[in-house]
């Protein structure tokens, strides 16, 4: 792999950029391998990138029946933070919110991480006194978080409306100051440059259609390209989870929602924070090029479809104008929907399965783009000692089984 | 946005009349007591998550207030029937 630097890219135009090495490979695939992903999201791609870089496991596939990064990955609208309630969740955000503190100089590719900011707002008593009880638990966990007055507020995100007659006056806020966003595609992408340098090969446009096991053990995967033998299994499918664990004879505790974003036309720079409310219903953040970027909620039916339904948008859209009225002004360019994998507690699965040698990352519903580090980090983990990471131990299926579900509704009320 | 049609009104509503139920025909165990932590978890957590042909409950919660079910084919968001709780569907199909 070739390094990117000032001094390549002078370099390369010199030569009008037409000389860049490609940035994968675009392998055909080997017989077998120790670790087949199912799934080149950015999870699936930071657990080969982990599973390569830190247990020297090389010998990877990463099968992909798209392209890499084409899932929810590249349908989010990308805030990042660790603000999570328990001390289980947000151990792992937080873990992740480190990586990502590194991950441009780790990966040799800036996936564009801002720590701008990101407000948390609180419209009622009960909001505060919840978001009081999460900044005092996040500080207890060595977590950055403050409660903010709506002043406060006003300084920092100055379009905000805070006037007490409103419909829902703003009283307060969580503000976790190392938060922000990044680059959605970059991380995939990132990831999937530093994964394949390390030799894993990258397969995209396969779809995995069955899981192959002998006696109570997975052998390798069957696809539309034939069939690819594996030591281990690991599915990070995102939405399509519990069709692929079928494909195992198993079933999850996870539903398949659409989760809607939809972007403005580019504007000057007028918001350089990002602002969420459960209350209201509606997330915001200004990209770099310009737009606004706004996450609508999850629909309340099961759906693969990809898209939603037009009432969820234009409740997003009324809670936006609410909290800032210039923004009723900007029209609307593009909407779109993904497929989340949501969870009864709105916590991921990061686990082995009743099938030796099959692995599941899933779960992650409507907030877990900010994860793809820590997730993969844990889950390279889990997959290369067969044995859960300390963090992500607490994350395992059998939680459901024995009733140990973590609880994040609250934090994590707002799809993210 | 769901066009509807409730089988107790008889009538084709707006999606936003109702709330969703989840998945139908999810029969509670008689005798809880009796299950073992994993039968009672599947009982109350796991999902088949159909993608495809998907029997799911809905509730006129603007409407009627009644309970009912649908068969709605969760790729292209098609309800194929809808019908009262305690009758059983009419299309059936294995999930695509
Ligand atoms: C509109 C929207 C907004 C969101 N906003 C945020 C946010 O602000 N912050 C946040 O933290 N999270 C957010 N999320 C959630 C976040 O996008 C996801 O949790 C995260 O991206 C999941 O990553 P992944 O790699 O697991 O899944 P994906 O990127 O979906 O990757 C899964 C991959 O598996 C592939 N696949 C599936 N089945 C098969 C098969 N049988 N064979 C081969 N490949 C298969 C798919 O093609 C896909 O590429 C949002 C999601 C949506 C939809
Ligand atoms: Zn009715």
């Amino acid at each position: 792999m070739k390094k990117y630097s000032g001094f390549s890219l002078l370099k390369n135009a010199l030569s009008y950029h037409e000389n860049w090495q490609k940035v994968w490979r675009s392998p055909t695939p080997k017989k077998h391998y120790d670790v087949v992903i199912v799934g080149g999201g950015g999870h699936g791609l930071a657990t080969a990138y982990y599973l390569a870089k830190i247990h020297g496991i090389t010998n990877i596939a990463v099968i992909e029946k798209g392209y890499l990064g084409g899932g929810n990955t590249a349908r989010n609208t990308t805030i990042i933070r660790s603000n999570y309630l328990w001390d289980e969740a947000s151990q792992l955000y937080d873990l992740s919110l480190k990586l990502w503190e590194g991950l441009s100089q780790e990966l040799n590719y800036n996936v564009m991480f801002s720590q701008r900011g990101v407000l948390n707002l609180g419209h009622n008593l009960q909001d505060m006194r919840d978001i009081e009880r999460r900044v005092n638990a996040n500080r207890l966990n060595g977590i950055d978080g403050e409660v903010v007055s709506p002043q406060r507020i006003k300084e920092i995100a100055p379009l905000i409306n805070i006037s007490s007659d409103s419909r829902y006056p703003i009283l307060g806020a969580s503000w976790q100051p190392r938060g922000g966003t990044a680059r959605h595609d970059a991380v995939a992408w990132g990831y999937a440059r530093g994964a394949d340098a390390l030799g894993v090969d990258l397969i995209q446009q396969t779809e995995v259609t069955g899981i192959r096991r002998q006696g109570g053990a997975v052998i390798g995967v069957e696809t539309n390209h034939g069939f690819i033998g594996a030591a281990k299994v690991a599915c990070v499918t995102a939405g399509n989870s519990g069709v692929v664990a079928a494909m195992a004879g198993l079933r999850l505790p996870v539903e398949s929602r659409p989760l809607q974003a939809l972007v403005s036309e580019p504007v000057k720079p007028c918001l350089d924070t990002v602002v969420m409310s459960n209350a209201v219903h509606g997330y915001i953040s200004q990209s770099d090029k310009g737009d606004l970027v706004i996450g609508a909620g999850v629909d309340s039916y099961n759906g693969y479809g990809q898209r939603g339904s037009f009432h969820v948008v234009e409740h997003t859209i009324q809670a936006i104008c609410e909290l800032f009225p210039s923004f009723s002004r900007v029209r609307m360019n593009r909407q779109w929907g993904g497929i989340v994998d949501t969870c009864p507690d709105a916590c991921p699965i990061i686990s082995k399965t009743s099938i030796k040698g099959l692995y599941f990352n899933c779960g992650w519903g409507t907030g877990g783009f900010k994860a793809t580090p820590g997730s993969g980090y844990v889950f390279a983990d889990t997959v290369a000692n067969d044995h859960p990471h300390p963090l992500a131990a607490a994350f395992s299926l059998d939680r459901f089984n024995t009733g140990a579900l973590i609880d994040e509704h609250g934090a994590a009320g707002v799809a993210h | 946005m769901l066009l509807i049609h409730c089988p107790h009104c008889q009538e084709n509503r707006d999606e936003e009349e109702f709330s969703y139920g989840g998945e139908a025909h999810i029969v509670r165990p008689l005798e809880p007591e009796a299950l073992n932590d994993q039968a009672w978890a599947d009982y109350l957590f796991f999902r088949t998550n159909s993608r495809g042909i998907h029997h799911e409950m809905w509730y006129h919660a603007m409407g009627c207030r009644r309970y009912f079910n649908a068969t709605r084919n969760t790729l292209t968001y098609e309800i194929l029937e809808t019908y009262k709780t305690g009758t059983q569907p009419t299309i059936v199909g294995a999930s695509a």
